[in-house]
């Protein structure tokens, strides 16, 4: 077998043993699409309610609103996907197991982006469902731009993942909190639901060096102009590159000092 | 047996936490074939010793050769031919017997998984709950399927931390007995760290006994225990524990 085939059958063995919680249990199959669609709905409704009042250009706020309700959800299912399977490890004790296996750190990375992305796409597809049935809100109508723009929201949600597994290591379980939160506080921020313009002028340059914030404005100028906004596209993916590369870092240097300082073996309690 | 073939050979190993020693230079060799034993009191190293040979914990000195490979620099192609097994480490309790099996043979690259498995499941009596969660079988079934998880690939090293702790004298004899036969089918080494004197005299061909993250004695268990002049290994090890190593000798 080569090391290739290798490395993918121990990244395939930590990905099937996260898939084989979710083959048996409803409760966390129906906790996938619990919160897209509980979000969907809500911000649905508010678009409904602004499109009926105010007809005309409200119309296309609305289909922002709902786009950027689905696609926000990208980025915080896959940051949210990662880190939750990461803890899953730890709750279960498992974690001694996996790292004393020929497992290598940047596979069980890999089996983690993995699971998240299956979590995410089943996790939003009843909300992508209900979009289209209760709002006419058609997501695949903004065309193949919308595999960048769920690209660029992918790996968005992933290194914050990295960075959350990062304290993780450096601060054990009392950091699992943020697993949930990190993504969520980002949300004012990210610009999903209102342009860069709406926030005032000394949170700019925190919004402009998140990808979120570009890949929003692209889809915004995509639903309104029909056509993509490859400058917005451009800067967000350049912005993900060079946030990937640091959160690597950190996780990289997060897990060699807890080699060193022995927080691989107490990192649950 | 030359050096050069042992299984383990850890070289003036050192680990502080701030201000505390928890191994201090400890040196030891092993061979295929053979079971040595860390013996200690809570606190001794033991498991700070364990840790630093799996890898998941960096040495600030010495060196760890295992089967051919330096740990600090090519751990991984060790650990492809390692395996470990301790009750404080767990399997996912939410999946069956089967699929924990299934997950550490990819892990492990295990060639013809499912008939591994299947010699596994005939090896250790799990057919009766092997599609039954891991976390809802007793103390007993939990130790034979993490012992199977630890043989899965067949390793050529194996280090157990206090592989019999808490279950009945029968199971642990079960356990025992498993273990002296993959040894003398397989010829693997085993490093065992056990509070479990009668067991440590049973499996152990030679014995390490720590205090204070040092090597204050070693040898085979009839040699310590005609040293001391003691009944078995258990008084060696009370003698240690409460006088030392160097008291014991005079």
């Amino acid at each position: 077998m080569s090391r290739f085939a290798q490395s993918a059958r121990r990244i395939w063995g930590l990905m099937y043993r996260h898939l084989c919680l979710y083959r048996k249990s409803w409760p966390r199959l129906l906790e996938l699409g619990y919160w897209p669609t509980l979000e969907l709905l809500i911000w649905g409704f508010t678009a409904r309610f602004l499109s009926n009042e105010h007809p005309g250009p409200v119309l296309a706020i609305g289909a922002a609103l709902i786009g950027g309700v689905l696609l926000w959800e990208v980025a915080l299912r896959a940051q949210i996907g990662v880190t939750l399977s990461f803890l899953e490890e730890i709750w279960s004790r498992n974690l001694g197991h996996v790292f004393v296996s020929p497992l290598r750190p940047y596979e069980l990375i890999l089996s983690l982006l993995g699971v998240s992305m299956v979590r995410a796409l089943v996790g939003l597809a009843p909300a992508t469902l209900l979009a289209a049935l209760l709002y006419h809100f058609n997501v695949f109508a903004i065309g193949p731009l919308l595999i960048l723009l769920m690209l660029n929201l992918f790996l968005m949600g992933w290194w914050m993942a990295l960075l959350v597994i990062s304290l993780l290591f450096r601060y054990g379980a009392s950091a699992e909190a943020l697993a949930w939160t990190l993504a969520f506080g980002l949300t004012p921020v990210a610009c999903v639901f209102y342009p860069i313009t709406a926030l005032p002028n000394w949170l700019r340059p925190v919004a402009a060096a998140l990808p979120a914030e570009h890949i929003f404005a692209g889809m915004r100028a995509a639903l309104a102009l029909q056509r993509p906004a490859w400058a917005q596209l451009g800067a967000a993916f350049a912005l993900n590159i060079v946030w990937t590369l640091i959160a690597v870092l950190v996780f990289a240097a997060q897990f060699r000092a807890a080699r060193r300082t022995g927080a691989l073996i107490s990192i649950g309690e | 047996m030359c050096r050069c073939m042992d299984a383990l050979i850890v070289t003036g190993l050192v680990k502080r936490f701030d201000a505390v020693i928890a191994v201090d230079g400890i040196s030891f060799s092993l061979a295929p074939g053979r079971t040595i034993g860390l013996l200690g009191g809570n606190g001794a190293g033991k498991t700070t010793t364990i840790s630093m040979l799996l890898g998941i914990l960096l040495p600030d000195q010495g060196s760890i050769i295992a089967l051919g490979h330096d740990i600090a620099h090519d751990r991984f192609a060790a650990l492809a031919r390692m395996n470990y097994s301790s009750p404080y480490v767990a399997l996912p309790m939410r999946l069956t017997v089967a699929e924990n099996l299934r997950v550490y043979g990819h892990l492990y690259n295990v060639p013809k998984l499912e008939q591994r498995i299947g010699a596994l499941v005939d090896e250790f009596n799990l057919g009766d709950f092997l599609h039954r969660r891991a976390g809802a079988l007793s103390a007993g079934q939990k130790t034979r399927v993490a012992l199977a998880k630890a043989l899965i690939n067949q390793p050529d090293l194996l280090l157990l931390d206090e592989p019999t702790a808490s279950l009945d004298p029968d199971t642990a004899d079960y356990v025992r007995t498993r273990l002296e036969i993959y040894q003398r089918t397989s010829g693997a080494a085993i490093l065992l760290a056990s509070h479990n004197m009668a067991e440590v005299e049973r499996l152990c061909n030679d014995v390490l006994m720590l205090q204070s993250g040092r090597i204050v004695d070693r040898g085979t268990p009839a040699d310590l225990i005609a040293r001391y002049g003691r009944a078995d290994l258990e008084d060696v090890f009370l003698q240690i524990a409460r006088f030392g190593a160097q008291g014991a000798c005079a």
